[in-house]
This record gives C-alpha cells, sequence and structure tokens, in this order.
C-alpha cells in the first residue's frame, strides 16, 4: 500500500507536469494573446478559468473552516462572495467586453478622459493584486511543507517556477488554459472527500443535503446534533448568528461590491469573443463556484461534529493519531487545565496569547506543554481553523490518495489565483503605464517584451512577499474588498449607467470613497487596535464592512460635484451609448 | 437616425427594467431572507429537512438563487438582442 507522502508526491507531480504541457502548447505571440488570450474563450471555458482564478488558497484552505467555526455569521463569506458575481454579471461584465480595451485602468482611464484616473485605477490594482498574491504563494508554501515535508521557502520557490513558466510564456492564453485544468483538478479535490464523508455521516452522496437531512435509522439531522452539543458545551448555537444584523448586512454587501470590482476576475471577461458570451460565461462561474461555496458550509458542519465527537471528554493516549500529528505541526495544542487527562472543548480561547507558543517537554499525557498562560475558562483545546479542511480526509479515516488529493487541490486553487494577479499586475505596467503613458511609440513586439518581463518581475517580489510575508498581510487582503468596493465598483457602475457622470465627480468619489475606508480601517485595526469593538464603530459597523458605507459616500460626492462641473465631452457619451448597445452582427 | 436611437432607448429602458427585477430578488433571498428576515425565519424549516430556513437562504438557498438569477439574464438579454438587431434590419 502506497503511503500518503508517496501519494502527494504522484499526485502533485502529475498535475504540474499537466499544467507545463498546457503551458507549451498556448504560447502568446501577441500583446492581444498576452492580456486578453486573443478574445476566443468559449463562455464555458472561461467560466471554469474564472472560477479558478477567483477561487484562491483561502477559499479552498480556510473558507469551510472558518464557517467551521463561526457557524451562522460565517455566511457573510458565502454569500458576498457569490452575490458578486450577479452584480459583475448584471451591472459591469457585458458593458466591459462592449468596450472591448485590454484592462480596468484603460476603461477608467478613457471613460473619464483623464490619466489622472488613468493613474489611481492602476495604483489601486497593483496594491490589491500583490496584497493578494503573496497570501496565495504563502498558501503555496504550506501546502509544501505540511504534505512534502519541504520547507516553506523551497516549496514556494517550486511555486514561483511553476507560475513564472506558464504566466511569462502564456500570459493571458497561457493562464486561461492551465485555469481550466486547476479548476478540474480543484474541484475535484474538494469534493471527493466531502462525498466520501457524507455518504459515512449522513448516508447521502450529495453534501448540500446530508448537512442538514435526517438520516435513515436516526432521529436528529447533522445540523440539529451539532446545535445540541453546541448548546451542551456552551457554545452559541452553530445555527444562530451574533445578531449584529447591521453589520452583517455591511460585510456582506462589501464583499459583493468588492467581489465585482476585482481586477483579476473582470479582466477575465474581456476573454470571450463577444457581449453574449460575456453574460453566459458569468452564469457558468457562478455555477462552477457555487459547487464549491455550497459544499463548504457541509464540510464545516461535518467536521466541527466529527472534531466535537472525537476530542471531547477522551483521554489524551485514546485520540487518534491525527490529532498528535497535527499537535506536531503546532496547529493542536491542548493544556489539561483540570489535570484530568481528558481533553474538555468549551467556548472562549484557551490561551493567552490565543496562539499557542510550544516548549520542548511533554506533560504528564504526554502533551507537548506551552509557554502560554491557561485562561480561566473551562476550554482546554485549541485548534487552529485551517486545519478543518486540510485534516479532514484524516480525521473521517479516509484512504491515503484523497488525503493526497487535498494537497494537490490546495495547490490548484493556490496558483491559479496568484497567475491572474501576476497578470493584473504586468498588464498594468506594461499597458497602462508604458504604452498609455510613459511611452506611447512602443511596438507591439516591444510591448509583449516588457509585459513578459514585468510578470517576471512581478512572480519574484511575489515570491519574496511569500517567503517573508509582512504581518498585515493577512489583516490587508480581508480589507482589498473593501477598498474594492469603495472606490473600482462606484467608478465603473457609474461610468456606464450615469452617461453625465464627468471626470472631476468620478476622481473625488474615488478619492472621498479610498480615503474614508482606508482611514476607518488603519485607524481601527493598526493604530487603535484596542478600540476594536462595537460600542466604538459607526453606526455598529465593523472595519470588515465600512467598504459599504465609503461606497455611499463615492456616490453621494460624485453626484454633487458632477452637478456643479462641466459635462464629458460629447465623443465620450457617444461612447458610452455604443457600450450600452448589443453588438450588431 | 432618431428612428434608431428610439429603438435604442427602448432597449436601454428595457434592460434597466430587468436588471432592477433580477437584483431586487438578489437582494431579497440575500440581505432579506439570508440576513434580516433569518431570525424570523429560523422558526420555520426547510422542508423534509431540519435546516432553519433563514440558515438555509443564508449558506445554500441564496447561492442557487444567484446562479439562476445570472443564467435567467444571460437568456433574456440575449433573446432583447435578437429582437433588437432585428429590429435594426433594412437600414
Amino acid at each position: 500500500m502506497m503511503g500518503v507522502t508517496a501519494w502527494t508526491n504522484l499526485l502533485v507531480g502529475a498535475s504540474f507536469l499537466l499544467y507545463i504541457v498546457i503551458a507549451i502548447r498556448s504560447r502568446a505571440t501577441s500583446t492581444g494573446e498576452f492580456y486578453i488570450a486573443g478574445q476566443d474563450v468559449p463562455p464555458l471555458a472561461n467560466g471554469m478559468a474564472t472560477a479558478a482564478d477567483w477561487m484562491s488558497a483561502a477559499s479552498f484552505i480556510s473558507m469551510a473552516g472558518i464557517i467551521s467555526f463561526s457557524g451562522y455569521d460565517g455566511s457573510v463569506y458565502l454569500m458576498g462572495w457569490t452575490g458578486g458575481y450577479v452584480l459583475l454579471a448584471l451591472l459591469l461584465a457585458p458593458y466591459l467586453r462592449k468596450f472591448g480595451k485590454f484592462t480596468v485602468p484603460d476603461f477608467i482611464g478613457e471613460r473619464y478622459y483623464s490619466q489622472t484616473a488613468r493613474l489611481v485605477a492602476v495604483i489601486c490594482a497593483i496594491f490589491v493584486s500583490f496584497t493578494y498574491v503573496a497570501g496565495q504563494m504563502r498558501g503555496v508554501g504550506v501546502v509544501f511543507s505540511r504534505f512534502l515535508e519541504i520547507d516553506v521557502t523551497n516549496g514556494v520557490i517550486i511555486g514561483m517556477a511553476i507560475v513564472f513558466i506558464y504566466a511569462v510564456l502564456g500570459g493571458m492564453k497561457g493562464i486561461t488554459y492551465t485555469q481550466v485544468a486547476q479548476y478540474c483538478v480543484l474541484i475535484f479535490a474538494f469534493m471527493v472527500p466531502a462525498i466520501f464523508i457524507s455518504l459515512m455521516v449522513a448516508g447521502t452522496a450529495i453534501p448540500q443535503i446530508g448537512f442538514g437531512s435526517i438520516p435513515d435509522g436516526e432521529e436528529l439531522s447533522l445540523l440539529a446534533r451539532l446545535d445540541g452539543l453546541h448548546e451542551q458545551l456552551g457554545f452559541t448555537k452553530y445555527t444562530l448568528g451574533s445578531g449584529n444584523t447591521i453589520n452583517l448586512l455591511a460585510i456582506t454587501f462589501a464583499l459583493m461590491a468588492g467581489t465585482a470590482g476585482l481586477p483579476h476576475v473582470i479582466i477575465r471577461f474581456y476573454t470571450v469573443p463577444s457581449v453574449r458570451a460575456a453574460r453566459k460565461s458569468a452564469g457558468w462561474a457562478l455555477l462552477f463556484i457555487a459547487i464549491l461555496y455550497t459544499t463548504a458550509p457541509a464540510v464545516a458542519v461535518f467536521a466541527r461534529t466529527n472534531l466535537i465527537d472525537t476530542v471531547e471528554d477522551k483521554s489524551y493516549a485514546e485520540i487518534p493519531n491525527w490529532f498528535h500529528k497535527w499537535e506536531n505541526t503546532d496547529l493542536i495544542a491542548w493544556v489539561d487545565k483540570d489535570g484530568d487527562g481528558r481533553v474538555k472543548y468549551r467556548a472562549g480561547n484557551a490561551l493567552d496569547p490565543a496562539k499557542p507558543s510550544f516548549l520542548d517537554d511533554r506533560g504528564v499525557s504526554g502533551e507537548r506543554l506551552l509557554s502560554n498562560t491557561p485562561t480561566s475558562n473551562a476550554n482546554e483545546l485549541y485548534v487552529d481553523r485551517d486545519i478543518m479542511v486540510l485534516a479532514n480526509p484524516e480525521i473521517a479515516g479516509l484512504p491515503n490518495w484523497v488525503i493526497a488529493l487535498v494537497a494537490a487541490g490546495g495547490l490548484a486553487a493556490a496558483l491559479s489565483t496568484a497567475a491572474g494577479l501576476l497578470l493584473v499586475v504586468s498588464t498594468s505596467i506594461s499597458h497602462d503605464l508604458l504604452r498609455k503613458w510613459l511611452r506611447p511609440d512602443l511596438s507591439d513586439r516591444e510591448e509583449l517584451l516588457a509585459a513578459r518581463i514585468s510578470a517576471g518581475v512581478a512572480v519574484c517580489i511575489a515570491g519574496y512577499l511569500g517567503i517573508h510575508p509582512p504581518g498585515f498581510v493577512a489583516e490587508v487582503v480581508a480589507f482589498a474588498f473593501g477598498l474594492a468596493a469603495a472606490s473600482f465598483f462606484p467608478a465603473i457602475l457609474m461610468g456606464i449607467f450615469i452617461k453625465r457622470m464627468n471626470r472631476e465627480g468620478a476622481i473625488s468619489g474615488m478619492l472621498v470613497g479610498l480615503i474614508f475606508t482606508a482611514s476607518y480601517i488603519i485607524y481601527f485595526r493598526f493604530l487603535h487596535p484596542e478600540l476594536d469593538t462595537v460600542e466604538n464603530w459607526w453606526w455598529g459597523i465593523s472595519p470588515k464592512g465600512i467598504g459599504t458605507v465609503g461606497l455611499c459616500f463615492n456616490f453621494m460626492v460624485a453626484g454633487i460635484v458632477r452637478s456643479f462641473t462641466a459635462d464629458p465631452p460629447a465623443e465620450v457619451m457617444k461612447m458610452v451609448e455604443e457600450i450600452r448597445l448589443p453588438e450588431v452582427k | 437616425m432618431s428612428e434608431d436611437s428610439d429603438v435604442a432607448q427602448q432597449y436601454w429602458r428595457k434592460n434597466l427594467k430587468i436588471i432592477s427585477l433580477l437584483l431586487t430578488i438578489w437582494a431579497v433571498v440575500s440581505l432579506g431572507f439570508g440576513i434580516a428576515l433569518a431570525p424570523w425565519l429560523n422558526q420555520y424549516q426547510l422542508p423534509g429537512t431540519e435546516f432553519p430556513l433563514g440558515f438555509w437562504f443564508a449558506q445554500q438557498g441564496s447561492i442557487y438563487v444567484f446562479v439562476i438569477l445570472i443564467f435567467v439574464y444571460a437568456w433574456r438579454m440575449n433573446r432583447l438582442d435578437d429582437e433588437f438587431s432585428a429590429g435594426q434590419d433594412g437600414r
């Protein structure tokens, strides 16, 4: 029988080989192919590519874990990150495709007839993409180190090399077709364990139904049983929220508008042949995303029930081996507060500070000792939320090849997103900064070379950030959505739907939205983290949801400034009329 | 020329009508059923299961509706595009 490591090597190696073969077969030969894949990607393929582009290491590895630990409150991510596609499909994608240039700053720059607007858009795009990509590279390193015992640095370098090959050679064309393959790998890797576990615990192959239906011969569904366990152990009921409705609404809306405004997603809709194809393609994209996003809450419930059943009130020695394995990688910690040798899992942080720092010694039961102070509550267990997806197959006792599959899937998710983001960075530099601003006389061949070089440099910077992640990356990624919601989304939306919106209105709106949202976040997250509680928030809205308020300010300021300033030039208004009309065949 | 822009305006108005209808549904299922009304809906269960209804909309139902909305929009607009180009024939 093959071990987990052998299986992981085999599956990861095979998937990497596949990506490289695709990359070599779809090299880009012009800027049109490098930026937008020659605009001949079929809607279905673009849907898959968009899904892989969108679903990052965070969606694949962390999301189910976040939901598992936050229950109903985790719904904001599920609705926010899928609902944004409705906004994208109805309000932005078809018109941007009709506009038919290369990048998002292209649209902002030409619609608002201003190089300043273009420049603001370029800076936003690069900032959002780099913070985001550092997280992906880190994800690659983490998967390598957990599953193949390669250290994080080497893991990141391997990941960089792969992305380098297909992003620099193939540009958007290479990325598109590798993303299609990566979607297949990641969805298979996510669904197989979920279906296995659903069959085992709920008696149905459909996880979406399994977590809430009553299995044959049982009295309670898994969800109802989990609610019961939660009440018994002193947690809030899994299906109930914290009750701060305004904040949940604000976060969900900010995530939706932010999703619709992310440049690496928007740019995918430039690659299809027509407006019709763009509309359909958005539907396919969300369908492919929904397969994972509706399964994730089921996985969250399976994993949480499994975890509680396996560890609660068990002695350290009788807990299965996965517990000890993940304890050895610092992701699980247990402190025997009452000295009875049994694990107690209750509400609240077990440790102070919350993250464990391990000592070299072992305790009486054989557990790793910690330098943290135990807290005064009854909880004895620390569990990192990322374990929920990574260890779920082991917890459920699934075969080795399924465990290995999860590693290949996590890598596919991280690499596909990283490549899409790097392309945004490279096109922003070679097209928006060089061709459209600094060196308008660049030939197509020179521009293509510049695009390749900037993609290469971007890969290296991303790799460096992955190996030496600045401490604020995780924070910033979460807020990239707020910033996109308060700047890009309103600017593009008004550019399409308000014909008389002018340069002055759009730029002042974007600046007010950005500055307000960024200051609120910086104040509560970096300057005064101790004040970051509901009593101090304006209107009870947390920094995560403040993008919604920033978006409203953006609209208001843009409207007011517009009414005092001159209409846009006639040719710009004509362009707006033009993008609203369907193509004539 | 004026006839042309009349057709164009009609097309745009129809488009806005479809968008407003679909976005209303979008907001009702997610922000409405999934969040604002969820505590009240939770007293009911999705028939045949033990999903509290508000919870189900937040973690499952709204996502299914989103997918359907996009496909409905694509289908409806692509048909409108056909009508529009038919109206433009004979130029």
